[in-house]
């Protein structure tokens, strides 16, 4: 018996990586791509944005000065100015603040609420499953923008409306995701193993479940950050979202449509941070998600 | 022998599967498993043979709840359990471990194979989790102890089939069942995998549920032998017997269907044609008469009784093969004499 | 024995080495000849190379495989030489292949007729209703019942035996010279083995297909073969006729692997013997085998065994140091 395994007494430390050097390792491999490279650069440049935007903005965002309006770019105007001569550069700048704070916000809290959600409907009694896919259904059925406007008009425009919308469009489609999931997950041997083994429901759900369906979960918000930021941009360019005064890219491209006759320069500098925070976390999304496959990284394994 | 009480304890277990998959759809359910008992002492390995759809891996399942019974009695202990909710197969876990016939799939792929075999020990709060310790566990299942670091997927068949017996050996089981726990695994490392379970039950006393299409294998282990046939036991009794005198045409074609590895023994015809019948549409009378050679008209229309003796065998068939067997024959008699 | 060993080869391959990645050797060195109407086995254990072997000789190697030596002919063809479109021309008449898991051999959204009648697509000026006949004629030969019905069934309908009877009637559709079987009896039941095997050899006996079969099942080689090579870590360690390397295996590794066999175990030994140690990469110095055989000498270590033959029998030749000596 001892003769098939051939152990050499000297390779018997076995370390688990910390949390801290997991997540380095998993950073190396979303680096070691050249798209997640760009994503993660384009990433950690809006998210640094977003954070020192008061520090970054040479004017306040919504200084009006009447003298200045509509002026072209120039040294003291990085990007010129809009239609009430407020500085352009400075409103992109905090926009980024607004955008990332309602993304991740309304993301974050998606998450939250569909992974429960999703978990019990995947693994409970049948009849709950179909009540839960009904009101998921029932929810997703609605068109977006009635949606919104409906939100809208019960609450009054403003950040916290447009993140209680995105979450109310979210939530069935993410929850969704993550019964299909755990639909799938639950007849797999090592679930039926953990059952023999007495495993409680909390402990088959958190620990076994949740961290199979966790990934494509985060991987599916990273790529929906992008369109959460479009919504945002749409619903305040159609007055929907935040409020005029409070800069958002949504509502610079709103200005900067009324005024295009005059300039594109406000329209290029509402779109141009949209498509760059698109694409960073698109490809970030992408590369975390082939870095958190243990099956598709074999030097993960140490 | 018929002393020692029974670890656990079938009696007369039933499977069935609905076949419609809306709820009040008129067809009638399938039956997998019907009547099956079976007893289980302590220390002893009975080993499970049957083909695919025999409902042998079906039976493994049930006795451990996986698949509720839809009729009979399950007794761990000498006591019966009250129904068959998880409640009560709770008792029936706490005694057993289930080795899959995959043991790879049987990990979390996302967890490292140290945390998988520690997990029984945290589910029950009980025996140590240091990482020696697993280790230690790892080594009595022969399973390198440098290999805990690494996910399922990087380990080979031989090795993820340790990794789910040092796992099961993490809250030392009354009872393990094993389903083909040989499958995928070349044969110079079959038996390290048997002399494993052999060398478990001289510690622990630990029995033995061996679920496989592959007598040739098992034999070696086997206190004790089931036949099952389209959900129902055909033939039972002491391995010994059963391998030098198969009294139920069925277990003999089985025997004789495993190829010799002897050039000069080649069959001149399959000892059996044809294939198992589907459980929709079970032959009358003695289920195994579309295959037997040698069926009778009575074979045809009335289904034989499980009929016990001589001694602990029992076998169901209206003409038993006659005992003892006349020239040996079977491939499995080959080096016995 | 001996009119088979007079005609051409279908398969003559000598020093055939296959790497993977232009580093990865995964068959080194392969000798092999597969005569008409003979019954090849291949054995060995898991990362042998035998599948590398046999897909070689139908072109399915991945791209990152790459292929040397000194002569590989199949049915009068260089293989070495042979482009993309030479393999397709060959795949059929010149040898087609079964697989160890009948289920995913088959598209599972078409019928089986569907599926029998696009192998012919060679046969442009034959009628549909003549196709039909040969695949219904075809069916019945590998012991279909209702070969007519089964043409509107979809795989999925069928068990695993009846399907791999399907893969054998596909094969022969195309009447190979060779037919290549990778494990075909590994994922059934051994009713339908025995069954399987058995129409193998009427094949032969009948159609007078060549056929070589890779198998790690000692007693399935037995059953059918006339000739077994022993593979091991790339590299065929022995080779003979049946009689020969079931009755006198000569190299360690053979008697090594015939002593774990469970059938040839005698009864009541309940400890079963084990080959200790893991199969190396192949390619190394020395005999691949040294580390884990129980004669290894320092000769062994270092100097890789010649391919010898027996002097008792020409047809019997191994790798080792010890049968020459």
């Amino acid at each position: 018996m001892a003769a098939v395994t051939a152990t050499t007494a000297g390779e018997t430390t076995i370390r688990e990586p910390g949390p801290l050097q997991r997540a380095g390792i998993t950073l190396a491999h979303v680096l070691s791509h050249p798209l997640g490279a760009i994503g993660f650069v384009l990433v950690v440049l809006i998210v640094a944005t977003a954070l020192f935007a008061p520090w970054i903005a040479p004017y306040s965002p919504t200084a009006i000065s009447v003298k200045e309006r509509l002026a072209d770019p120039s040294l003291s105007h990085l990007l010129g100015t809009d239609q009430l001569g407020r500085d352009l550069f400075s409103r992109v700048i905090v926009g980024t603040r607004t955008a990332m704070t309602v993304a991740l916000t309304a993301l974050s809290v998606s998450i939250a609420i569909a992974l429960p959600l999703g978990l019990i409907a995947g693994y409970g009694p049948r009849w709950l499953d179909a009540i839960m896919i009904l009101v998921f259904d029932s929810v997703s059925s609605l068109p977006m923008i009635m949606l919104g406007l409906a939100v809208v008009v019960l609450l009054g425009p403003g950040v916290s409306t447009v993140i209680l919308v995105i979450v109310l469009y979210s939530v069935p489609s993410y929850a969704r995701l993550v019964r299909t999931q755990t639909l799938s997950l639950k007849t797999r041997d090592f679930i039926k193993a953990e059952q023999v083994m007495n495993a409680g429901t909390p402990r088959i759900l958190f620990r076994h479940l949740l961290p199979n369906v966790i990934g494509p979960l985060v991987i599916l918000a990273c790529l929906d950050i992008s369109t959460v930021i479009t919504l945002e941009a749409g619903l305040s360019f159609l007055g929907l979202g935040v409020k005029p005064q409070i800069p958002s890219w949504g509502n610079i491209l709103s200005d900067g449509f009324a005024v295009i006759r005059n300039s594109a320069v406000p329209v290029i500098a509402g779109g141009a941070p949209l498509i760059l925070a698109t694409v960073g976390f698109t490809f970030f999304g992408e590369a975390l998600r082939d870095a958190l496959d243990p099956k598709l990284n074999p030097e993960r394994k140490p | 022998m018929s002393a020692t009480p029974a670890l656990i304890e079938a009696d007369r277990l039933s499977v069935q599967v609905p076949t419609g998959r809306l709820p009040f759809s008129q067809k009638a359910p399938l039956s997998i498993l019907i009547n099956v008992s079976l007893s289980i002492r302590p220390g002893e390995i009975v080993c499970m043979v049957g083909e695919s759809g025999s409902g042998k891996t079906t039976f493994g399942r049930a006795l451990l709840g996986l698949i509720k019974p839809s009729a009979g009695s399950i007794t761990l202990d000498g006591a019966a359990l009250p129904d068959f909710s998880n409640r009560s197969f709770r008792a029936v876990r706490r005694q057993a471990a289930l080795l899959f016939q995959d043991p790879l799939s049987s990990f979390n792929p996302r967890q490292r194979i140290g945390a998988m075999i520690a997990e029984p020990r945290r589910i029950a709060r009980s025996g140590s989790t240091r990482m020696q310790d697993i280790a230690a566990l790892a080594r009595q299942a022969g399973l390198s102890e440098r290999l805990l670091a690494r996910f399922p997927h990087a380990l080979s068949g031989g090795q993820a089939r340790r990794a789910a017996v040092a796992r099961a050996l993490s809250v030392v089981p009354r009872l393990i069942v094993a389903d083909e726990p040989t499958a995928g695994l070349d044969v110079s490392i079959q038996g390290g995998v048997l002399n494993l379970f052999l060398d478990i039950r001289e510690q622990h006393d630990t029995a033995f549920l061996l679920i496989t299409h592959n007598l040739s294998v098992v034999r070696h282990v086997a206190d004790r032998i089931v036949i099952l046939y389209l959900g129902r036991v055909v033939e039972s009794g002491p391995a010994a017997e059963i391998l030098a005198s198969p009294r139920h045409p069925y277990t003999r074609a089985l025997l004789e269907s495993e190829p010799v590895p002897d050039p000069a023994r080649r069959r001149a015809e399959p000892p059996v044609i044809g294939e198992v019948p589907s459980i929709a549409a079970r032959p009358p009378g003695c289920e195994f008469h579309t295959r037997c050679r040698h069926a009778q008209a009575r074979c045809r229309s009335e289904a034989p009784r499980l009929a016990d003796g001589p001694g602990d065998r029992q076998v169901a068939c209206h003409f038993p093969l006659p005992e003892p067997q006349p020239a040996a024959r079977g491939s499995l008699r080959l080096v016995s004499n | 024995m001996s009119a088979p060993a007079m005609k051409t080869p279908v398969l003559d391959m000598r020093a055939i080495s296959v790497t993977y990645g232009g580093r990865v050797p995964a068959v080194v060195g392969v000798d092999l000849k597969v005569r008409p109407g003979e019954i090849v086995g291949i054995i060995g254990e898991s990362g042998s190379g035998k599948s590398t072997l046999a897909h070689s000789v139908l072109g399915l190697l991945p791209k990152a495989a790459s292929l040397q030596g000194e002569h590989f002919d199949l049915a009068g063809t260089d293989m070495l030489s042979a482009g993309r479109g030479t393999l397709t021309a060959l795949r059929g008449p010149a040898a087609a292949m079964i697989f160890q898991n009948p289920m995913t051999a088959f598209s599972p959204i078409h019928t089986i007729g569907r599926q029998l009648t696009e192998l012919l697509w060679r046969d442009r000026d034959q009628a549909t209703g003549q196709k039909r006949e040969r695949i219904v004629a075809a069916l019945r030969d590998v012991g279909i019942p209702d070969p007519i019905g089964k043409l509107e069934a979809y795989p999925f309908q069928l068990s695993g035996g009846m399907l791999q009877r399907v893969a054998i009637a596909a094969a022969l559709l195309m009447k190979p010279q060779l037919l290549i079987a990778d494990e075909p009896t590994t994922a059934l039941d051994v009713t339908m083995e025995a069954q399987i095997l058995h129409l193998m050899r009427t094949l032969r006996d009948t159609a007078g297909v060549a056929i070589l079969i890779i198998s790690h099942h000692l007693g399935v080689i037995a059953e059918i073969c006339d000739r077994v090579a022993v593979m091991y870590a790339g590299r065929i360690v022995e080779e003979g006729t049946v009689e020969t390397i079931f009755r006198q295996p000569g190299h360690p590794y053979t008697r090594a692997l015939f002593a774990c066999e469970p059938a040839l175990i005698p009864t009541g030994a309940r400890r079963l013997p084990v080959i200790a140690g893991e199969v190396p990469r192949p390619g190394g110095t020395g005999c691949d085998f040294a580390g884990r055989c129980l004669f290894c000498e320092e000769r062994c270590l270092n100097c890789a065994p010649p391919w010898a033959t027996a002097a008792a029998d020409p047809s019997h030749h191994s790798r080792c140091h010890r049968s020459m000596s």
